[in-house]
C-alpha cells in the first residue's frame, strides 16, 4: 500500500504534470503582461519622442521661415548727383545738402536706365521696385562725401520688400498680374537688371544696425536689443544683489519661526505667480502711483527684477545649502564672526551655484515679454534708446509686434529675429551649463 | 547731471573713508594691529559707511520729494484763476508746465503765467538739484570726518558694520514679503474702483461680455457689459485642452526617463526638454498663430470641419507642447522621491516594471503628481502671450474646441495696450480680471506646494 503510494508519487513527479504555471491560460496571461510591458514601454518612448518632433517642428518652422530674412536684395542705378538739384551755391553747407531733392535725382537715374517706360503711372511703378528708404540712402551717401556732388556714381538701393519677396521666391510669378503684389512691367524691368548684375542680394545689415520702421526692408533689430540689454541691466543690477542678500538671510542668519516662514512659503509662491500680474503691479505702482516714464527700459527691468528675484532666491538658497556645514563649524572655531563666516568661506563656495541659476533666472527675463507690454513697452520706436529712461522696446515685443504685421517680409523678419533671441538664450543656458560642469563640487 | 556727480563724490569718498578709516585705526595702535578691537578694514568700513549712507539716503528722499515740491512752489506763483479748477484740468496744466520746462513744443498757445511758471520750474529744478549736491557732499564729508575722529582701540567697528549689514540683508529679505503686498494692493485697489461702478456678483456671473464703453453718451455699439463668464469659460477650454497635451505626454516622458531609460539616454534627452522650457512664450505664440493654427484649420476643411481660425485647438495645443517640459520635470522629482525599497519589494513579488509602476510607484507618487499637475494648470491659466497671439478676442461661449475663445489673460492685455484713459472701467475691468486670476493661481500654487512639502516629509 505505501509503496504503491510512493509508486505512484513517483510516477507522478517523472511524468511532470502540468502544473498551473504552465498552463495555456497562464502562458497567455504571461503574454499578455509581457506585452502591457512592451506597450507602457513604447507610451514612454512615443512621449519623449512627441516632445522631440514638436521641438524640431517648431524650430525648423522657424528657421525655414526666417533664415531668407539675412539677406537682403538690392538694386544698382547708376545716379547723376546733379549739383542743381543738390547744392545749387555750391557751398558744400550739410545743411544745404540734407535738403536736397534725392528722390528725383533717383527717379531721374530710373527713367535713364528705363527709357522706355513712359507714362507717369508707369514711371510710378518703376519707382515702387526701389525701398522707400532709397532717398535716404543717397543722402546719407552725398553727407558722408560731399565731394560726390557733380559725378555720376553706381549706388547700391535696398530693393522694396515686395521685390524681396520675389526675388526670394514667396510671390508666385504664374498668378494673375491683378493678384500678384508686383505688377508685369516691374517684373521686366527686374529681369533686365538681373541680366546686367544690377539685382543681387547681399547680407541685411540694415536687420542688426535699424530700429524699428514700417517698411520691413529699413526694420531692425538693433533698437529691441538695446532695449533688451538696458533693461537686463536693470534687472541685473536690482534681482541679483538683493536675490543672494535675501538667500543668505535667509538660509544662514534668520531664526526658525511663523514669520521667516511666511517670507519662504511667500516666496515660493511669488515664483509661481504669472507674469502678467507682474505688468499690472508695474502699471499700478510704478507708472501710476510712482508717475515713472512708460515704455522706459528703467521701469521695465524693475519689475522684471521682481520677477526674476523668487528664481534667484531659490537658486541661491539651494546653492547655500549645499555647502557643507563644516566649513562654517571650522571658520567659527577660528574666531570669525558670523558674517564673516558667511561672507569669506560660505558665500564664495556657493558662488559657481547662485551665478547659474542668476543666469538662467537672467535667460528667463530676457524672453518675457507679457509684463512688459502692461508698461507700455510696445510703443513703435523707430530711434535707438540711449539711456534708461528714453523709450525702448525689447527683443520678444519687437516680435510680438511683428508678428502682428500684414506682409509677408515681415513674417520673414518674425522669424529672424526669434532665431537672434533664441541665440541669445542658448548662449547664456550654455554658460549656466557650463559653468556648473567646471564648478560642480561634491563635498 | 548734479546727479551723476554726486554719486561719483559718494562713491570717491567712500572709498577714501575706507582706507583713511584703516589707516587711522592702524596708527592709534602704533602699528600693533592686535591691540585693535575688530580688524583695520572693519574700521575702514565703518568709516566708508559713514560717508556713503547717509548722503545716499538724502539722495533717495530727496529725489523722490524732489519733483512733487519744485511743482507746488512752481504752481504757487500762478494766478489763483488757473490753479483752484478740478483736478483733471489741474493734472493738465500741470503737464503744461513739465512740457514746457522740457522743452517740449505741445502746439498749443500757452497762457504767459504758465510759460513764467514753467521757467520757474526749470530754475527751481535746478536750484534743488545744486543744492542736493552741496548738501549730500557735506553730510558725506561731515560723516566721513566723525566717523573717522571716533575711531580708537576699543571702538567697536565690527559690531557696528555687521549690525549695519545685517539690516541690509533683512531688507532685501523684506522685498519678496512687499512685492506681494504690492500686488495685493495695486489689484485690490483698482478692483475696487471697478466695482463701485460695475456690481461684483455681474462681473462674475455675468454671460456676456463686449468690454467697448461709450466715450461719448449718444454713441452706439457700446454697450460695455462686463460678464467674465465666457473668458472664464475660454480659459478654461483652452487649459483644459492644454492640459490633455501636457499631462499625459509630460508624466509619460518623466516615467520613460526615470525608469526606463539608461543615464547615457537620459542625458541625450534631457536637453530637449530642456530646450523646450527655455524657449519664450512669445516664440510658441508666434508658432501657434502662424504654423500649428492654419494647420489645424487645413486638416479641419479637408474632413469637412468647419474651424476658426483662432482656434481654441491650436492655441491650447502649443501651449501643452510648451508646459511638457513642466509637469515633466515636477513628475521626475516626484517619482524620484519613492523609496526604491517600494520598486524592490513589487519586483520580489513577481511585478513587471510596468506593473510595478502603475500599481506601486505612480499611487505612492500621486499625491505629488497631482500637485504638478496642479502647478501645471495655474501655469496654463496665467500665460499670456501664447494666447493673445493665437486665441481670439472675441467672447464666445462655447465648449467647441474648433471656436475662437478668448481668455482672461488675452483680454487683461488687450484692454490695457490700446488708448484708454486710465479711469474708464474697460481699463479697470482689467484689473478685476487680474484679481480674479491672482487669487486663482495663487490658491492653485498655495495647495500644491502645501501638497508636494507633505509629501516631501513622507518620504524623507
Amino acid at each position: 500500500m505505501t509503496d504503491l503510494a510512493q509508486q505512484g508519487s513517483r510516477d507522478m513527479t517523472m511524468a511532470h504534470p502540468k502544473s498551473r504555471y504552465q498552463s495555456a491560460e497562464f502562458s497567455a496571461r504571461l503574454r499578455a503582461r509581457y506585452a502591457a510591458e512592451q506597450r507602457f514601454r513604447a507610451y514612454g518612448i512615443a512621449a519623449v519622442s512627441l516632445a522631440a518632433v514638436m521641438l524640431v517642428i517648431l524650430l525648423g518652422s522657424i528657421v525655414s521661415k526666417g533664415y531668407t530674412a539675412f539677406w537682403q536684395n538690392e538694386i544698382r542705378l547708376t545716379v547723376t548727383l546733379d549739383p542743381a538739384e543738390l547744392d545749387p551755391q555750391g557751398t558744400r553747407d550739410p545743411k544745404v545738402l540734407a535738403q536736397g531733392n534725392y528722390m528725383k535725382l533717383i527717379r531721374d537715374a530710373l527713367a535713364a536706365r528705363f527709357p522706355e517706360v513712359t507714362g507717369r503711372n508707369e514711371r510710378r511703378q518703376l519707382a515702387d521696385i526701389l525701398s522707400n528708404g532709397a532717398p535716404f540712402t543717397l543722402q546719407k551717401m552725398v553727407m558722408a562725401d560731399p565731394s560726390l556732388v557733380g559725378k555720376t556714381v553706381p549706388v547700391w538701393f535696398q530693393a522694396s520688400d515686395d521685390v524681396d519677396q520675389l526675388e526670394k521666391g514667396y510671390i508666385d510669378r504664374s498668378l494673375p498680374e491683378v493678384q500678384r503684389r508686383v505688377n508685369d512691367l516691374q517684373i521686366k524691368a527686374l529681369d533686365s537688371l538681373r541680366q546686367d548684375g544690377s539685382l543681387h542680394a547681399g547680407f541685411n545689415t540694415t536687420l542688426f544696425t535699424a530700429g524699428d520702421s514700417r517698411e520691413p526692408e529699413q526694420a531692425g533689430i538693433w533698437g529691441a536689443i538695446v532695449g533688451s540689454f538696458l533693461t537686463l541691466v536693470v534687472t541685473m543690477g536690482l534681482s541679483v544683489p538683493i536675490g543672494i542678500a535675501a538667500a543668505v538671510y535667509m538660509e544662514e542668519f534668520a531664526p526658525k519661526n511663523r514669520w521667516t516662514d511666511l517670507i519662504e512659503v511667500n516666496i515660493n509662491n511669488l515664483a509661481a505667480v504669472p507674469s502678467i500680474i507682474y505688468g499690472l503691479l508695474g502699471l499700478a505702482v510704478f507708472l501710476n502711483f510712482f508717475g515713472m516714464p512708460r515704455s522706459a527700459p528703467v521701469v521695465g527691468g524693475v519689475v522684471l527684477a521682481l520677477m526674476t528675484l523668487p528664481v534667484i532666491i531659490i537658486a541661491a538658497r539651494v546653492a547655500l545649502k549645499a555647502v557643507p556645514p563644516s566649513i562654517r563649524e571650522a571658520a567659527l572655531g577660528i574666531g570669525a564672526s558670523p558674517l564673516q563666516t558667511v561672507m569669506h568661506h560660505v558665500l564664495p563656495l556657493a558662488m559657481p551655484g547662485i551665478l547659474t541659476g542668476t543666469i538662467i533666472g537672467m535667460a528667463r527675463a530676457l524672453g518675457e515679454t507679457a509684463p512688459l507690454l502692461m508698461i507700455g513697452m510696445i510703443a513703435f520706436i523707430v530711434d535707438i534708446p540711449n539711456s534708461f529712461t528714453s523709450s525702448a522696446t525689447v527683443l520678444p515685443v519687437q516680435i510680438f509686434m511683428w508678428s502682428d504685421s500684414p506682409e509677408r517680409a515681415f513674417t520673414e523678419r518674425t522669424s529672424a529675429a526669434i532665431m537672434v533671441l533664441l541665440g541669445f538664450l542658448i548662449v547664456m543656458n550654455g554658460l549656466a551649463v557650463y559653468l556648473r560642469k567646471k564648478f560642480e563640487r561634491r563635498w | 547731471m548734479q546727479l551723476s556727480v554726486l554719486l561719483v563724490v559718494l562713491a570717491l569718498l567712500s572709498v577714501t573713508g575706507y582706507y583713511l578709516g584703516r589707516s587711522t585705526a592702524v596708527r592709534a595702535v602704533d602699528g600693533r594691529v592686535v591691540r585693535l578691537h575688530s580688524v583695520p578694514s572693519y574700521h575702514g568700513m565703518y568709516v566708508a559707511l559713514w560717508a556713503g549712507l547717509p548722503a545716499l539716503l538724502l539722495f533717495v528722499l530727496w529725489g523722490a520729494s524732489e519733483n512733487w515740491l519744485v511743482m507746488q512752489m512752481a504752481l504757487a506763483g500762478l494766478p489763483p484763476e488757473l490753479t483752484s479748477v478740478n483736478e483733471q484740468a489741474l493734472n493738465l496744466l500741470k503737464a503744461d508746465i513739465l512740457n514746457l520746462a522740457h522743452g517740449v513744443t505741445t502746439g498749443r498757445d500757452s497762457h504767459a503765467a504758465v510759460k513764467a511758471a514753467a521757467a520757474r520750474y526749470v530754475e527751481l529744478h535746478s536750484l534743488s538739484r545744486w543744492m542736493l549736491l552741496a548738501i549730500g557732499a557735506a553730510m558725506a564729508m561731515g560723516g566721513l570726518l566723525f566717523a573717522r575722529a571716533r575711531i580708537e582701540a576699543n571702538h567697536r567697528a565690527r559690531n557696528k558694520v555687521e549690525r549695519v549689514l545685517n539690516l541690509f540683508l533683512v531688507g532685501c529679505s523684506l522685498v519678496a514679503i512687499l512685492t506681494t503686498i504690492g500686488i495685493v494692493l495695486s489689484l485690490l485697489f483698482e478692483a475696487m474702483r471697478f466695482f463701485a461702478v460695475y456690481p461684483p456678483l455681474d462681473f462674475l456671473f455675468g454671460l456676456h461680455w463686449s468690454p467697448q464703453t461709450a466715450m461719448r453718451a449718444d454713441q452706439v455699439g457700446s454697450s460695455g457689459s462686463f460678464g467674465a463668464i465666457p473668458l472664464f469659460a475660454g480659459t478654461l477650454l483652452i487649459t483644459v485642452i492644454s492640459m490633455a497635451v501636457a499631462v499625459p505626454v509630460g508624466l509619460m516622458s518623466a516615467i520613460f526617463m526615470s525608469e526606463y531609460a539608461s543615464p547615457n539616454i537620459r542625458t541625450a534627452l534631457k536637453p530637449i526638454l530642456e530646450v523646450l522650457a527655455g524657449i519664450p512664450t512669445v516664440v510658441y505664440g508666434f508658432f501657434a498663430a502662424l504654423t500649428m493654427a492654419p494647420f489645424i484649420r487645413g486638416v479641419g476643411q479637408s474632413i469637412g470641419l468647419d474651424v476658426a481660425s483662432e482656434s481654441a485647438l491650436g492655441a491650447g495645443i502649443v501651449m501643452g507642447v510648451m508646459i511638457i517640459p513642466f509637469v515633466s520635470s515636477l513628475s521626475d522629482d516626484v517619482i524620484n522621491a519613492v523609496p526604491q525599497s517600494l520598486r524592490d519589494g513589487s519586483y520580489g513579488l513577481g511585478a513587471t516594471k510596468s506593473e510595478t509602476i502603475r500599481q506601486v510607484v505612480l499611487p505612492a507618487a500621486l499625491p505629488g503628481i497631482v500637485a504638478a499637475i496642479m502647478l501645471a494648470v495655474s501655469r496654463a491659466i496665467g500665460e499670456t502671450m501664447i494666447v493673445v497671439m493665437a486665441a481670439g478676442l472675441s467672447a464666445n461661449l462655447t465648449a467647441n474646441p474648433l471656436e475662437a475663445v478668448t481668455t482672461v489673460t488675452t483680454q487683461i492685455a488687450t484692454l490695457l495696450v490700446g488708448d484708454q484713459e486710465f479711469d474708464s472701467p474697460k481699463t479697470l475691468s482689467a484689473f478685476g480680471l487680474g484679481l480674479v486670476l491672482f487669487l486663482v493661481t495663487l490658491s492653485l500654487n498655495m495647495i500644491a506646494l502645501k501638497v508636494v512639502q507633505k509629501y516631501r516629509e513622507k518620504y524623507d
